[in-house]
């Protein structure tokens, strides 16, 4: 057992109302420059949709991630290394600025210096790029709450498996169904980003798990953008490097949370520190597909068990960080109470960033195209439960986004929530607990302990509750063996450089 | 000193210590700027056309100069059969157009695709140029001056020996065609703006991606955590060397 820690988030979907805080504000922090106007290192999605960049989930055509030959063996889909290096004056898999968009501005210009004139002066749109009016047909967010979801939404690779019927439902107009997934890097266990740099730019910080380029060694070759099954790294068109989410490593560093995390206005984001194995990386990576989620959630190691600090001790692991660990809601959401999957555990990366699935919109038809109303008031949670079946979101599309496409690890989380929400309104409207609600709160597996401790972190945490770092000790990183005065009158961070196109 | 004594005497040797010591210093002090800067994000479809023709073809004709000036004897031999000496040249004049082909599609991306546009430099359109009479006057000498690979190691591998070995002999280019000469000159202004523009990226060819790990993890501290003040590290801020305590990874498959 060779421990390492992970600095991990968890997005709690059922509180996510779309708001794009997240991105506003990463956006602002770190990509509000010239060769990155298009680069959403955080985005949200509404789903079902095609995201960003547009059919990021179909594979067959970006080759991202990993998969599993037929003697086991896990490869690159991308390419071998010999193959990776033919392709280097070409790289076929490579989304072009079109999937994502000519990122644009307006003439604002205009607005003020026109001459006066008959009509009002409107402020035109044009390219950042070549600063050439451009006709905006897409954007980032273009399906935004489902708009034009006769293309989007149906062109949704994670639809598939879902019979006509439930799709005609999703569709129609009144009964239009969404819900968000926000997203960052996934800071990946065995990342698909760093295996296909051929120069070697890209690595995995062993102390938190943040993936990084370098961005002095990266050679602008950016089979990283390919291979990343999750099309988090981002190619700087003007300074011909790649550059991806940083999980705001400076903030982390001094116990802040992440931008996005931060910003978050529903509050849904948490962030811990994970503990793992990393000699089962290989193992997890290669089972087979009906056993990736529990593998990679197995991988996760017991911060309280003796074993377990005992390793990460040998590991170099400080006791801040296993203390911090203990104390990570993550670890709670993910291990303790089982309510958290990371998306696309098909894509072999072992994705770090967790989800909790969404409950609502609940179901409000129990019975195909009728909303059944003569359940009794008394009765109404009961049935519900056992009816998550019918969800307005199909448990078959999230299972899709999930867990490889199988609905029990789906079903058994909604019914928890639901378990745990019945529960809580009983209490509180009610003011006391019945026996009925009770058997639903044991039939999801939970105590009512558990119920209360999963109600209080998901609905009343603070801040100190929400984001839980480790003490990062940089004193005592290498950084501290140079002299502090050497960067004395100089800004940003590490890049000394201004960050200019080389010739 | 004649105008040949300068251009073919001294002349390679001023550009050759400039693209040394250049890129030996971009490398180490501006090691952001050495980027392959490829544009293909802005533009894929003429750069499949162009980038993929011209990089291969150019670089098998230079693996095949590079050969006939270290072995000439392989040349010879090869050539003893007049089929043979037929069959190498048709194959270094078909790499050739097909460089040529590719070049042309690229010059013509250049300047036709306004996205590309917006990111090309100044030194863009000089390696573009160079490249191009470097191209164009190499097929001129493969059709012109017939059989190229059969008087070329007599009378051109002499001269780039001569150079070689510091006895600078400019006298062999002497009575050579303006053609020919231009052929070289080409590649001195080549080897002379190397490390000034983006063909730097030729030395970052990432030929040890081919027995790395695929995994990198990269530690900033030493692994037991303890404050370790020996081994003083360079001072020199631009060199800030992350992969002083690298793992080797055993997380993915070999």
């Amino acid at each position: 057992m060779k421990v390492r820690a992970q600095m991990s988030m968890l997005f709690h979907l059922d509180k996510c109302i779309g708001c794009h805080t997240c991105s506003v504000a990463c956006k602002n922090l770190w990509t509000d420059r010239e060769g990155a106007e298009y680069m959403w290192w955080n985005n949200v999605e509404t789903r079902p949709g095609t995201g960003y960049p547009t059919g990021w989930e179909d594979q067959e055509h970006y080759k991202g991630g990993w998969h599993r030959d037929e003697k086991g063996r896990l490869k690159l889909v991308l390419h071998s290394k010999s193959a990776g290096l033919g392709k280097l004056f070409y790289n076929p898999s490579l989304p072009e600025l079109d999937d994502y968009y000519d990122p644009f501005t307006f003439k604002y210009g205009d607005l003020f210096n026109s001459p006066q004139q008959e009509q009002q002066v409107t402020a035109i749109p044009i390219s950042k790029i070549t600063g050439t009016p451009v006709e905006i047909s897409t954007g980032p967010n273009w399906d935004d709450d489902l708009g034009g979801s006769d293309i989007y939404a149906r062109n949704d690779p994670s639809m598939e498996g879902i019979d006509e019927a439930t799709r005609a439902q999703m569709e129609e107009i009144e009964r239009v169904v969404l819900n968000y997934v926000p997203r960052i890097c996934n800071h990946c266990l065995n990342p698909a980003c760093v295996a296909a740099c051929p120069s070697g730019a890209i690595y995995k910080r062993g102390e938190d798990g943040v993936v990084l380029v370098n961005e002095d060694k990266c050679r602008g070759w950016r089979m990283c953008v390919a291979g990343c099954p999750y099309k988090k790294v981002y190619y700087n068109w003007d300074t011909g490097k790649s550059e991806k989410c940083i999980l705001c490593f400076p903030r982390m560093e001094t116990g802040q949370a992440p931008a996005c995390a931060h910003s978050c206005v529903g509050r849904i984001r948490y962030m811990g520190v994970l503990l793992y194995d990393q000699d089962r990386i290989l193992d997890v990576a290669s089972m087979p597909e009906d056993e990736l989620v529990d593998a990679q959630l197995d991988m996760i190691l017991d911060p309280w068990d003796d074993a377990v600090v005992a390793a990460a001790a040998a590991s170099g692991i400080d006791e801040g960080w296993i203390d911090a660990a203990r104390r990570s809601p993550v670890y709670k959401f993910v291990k303790e109470w089982g309510m958290a999957l990371p998306l696309h555990p098909e894509y072999r990366t072992a994705a770090m960033m967790f989800y909790i699935p969404p409950l609502s919109p609940v179901m409000s038809t129990v019975e195909r195209n009728l909303v059944r109303l003569d359940i009794p008031e008394d009765r109404r949670d009961f049935a519900l439960a056992d009816e998550l079946d019918k969800a307005r979101m199909p448990l078959k599309y999230l299972a899709n986004l999930f867990t490889v496409g199988d609905v029990e690890p789906i079903r058994r989380i909604l019914k928890m929530m639901f378990a745990v929400r019945s529960y809580k309104r009983r209490q509180s409207v009610e003011g006391d607990m019945d026996s009925d609600t009770l058997g639903l709160l044991d039939s999801a597996g939970l105590s009512e302990a558990e119920a209360e401790a999963i109600y209080k972190l998901t609905t009343v945490p603070t801040i100190d509750d929400r984001f839980v770092f480790p003490p990062y000790h940089r004193e005592m990183s290498i950084e501290a063996l140079e002299d502090p005065l050497v960067r004395k009158g100089m800004t940003g961070l590490g890049q000394i450089q201004p960050p200019k196109r080389g010739a | 000193m004649t105008t040949n004594q300068l251009l073919f005497g001294a002349l390679p040797y001023a550009v050759v210590l400039l693209a040394v010591m250049v890129t030996i210093v971009r490398w180490r002090r501006l090691p952001f700027s050495v980027s392959s800067l490829s544009s293909q994000l802005l533009e894929s479809r003429k750069l499949y056309w162009g980038s993929v023709p011209f990089h291969w073809g150019i670089s098998l004709i230079l693996v095949g100069h590079l050969v006939a000036l270290i072995i000439p004897s392989s040349f010879e031999l090869w050539n003893g059969d007049s089929v043979r000496l037929f069959l190498l040249e048709a194959t270094g004049l078909g790499l050739g157009l097909w460089a040529a082909f590719g070049i042309t599609v690229l010059i013509v991306r250049r300047f036709t695709s306004d996205r590309v546009k917006a990111v090309t430099t100044p030194m863009d359109v000089v390696v573009l140029l160079i490249i191009a009479v470097q191209i164009i006057t190499g097929i001129w000498i493969a059709i012109g001056y017939r059989f190229g690979s059969f008087w070329g190691t007599s009378v051109f591998v002499p001269y780039i020996r001569s150079l070689i070995f510091f006895q600078p002999a400019p006298e062999y280019v002497d009575p050579l065609p303006w053609v020919l000469k231009s052929h070289v000159l080409a590649f001195y202004a080549f080897v002379g703006v190397f490390a000034f523009s983006r063909l730097v990226h030729i030395v970052t060819l990432p030929i040890q991606y081919l027995w790395r790990p695929w995994q990198r993890v990269v530690l900033m501290r030493k692994p037991s955590g303890d404050y370790h003040p020996a081994a003083p590290r360079s001072q020199d801020p631009g060199s800030r060397d992350h992969e002083t305590n690298q793992l080797t990874d055993q997380s993915a498959s070999k």
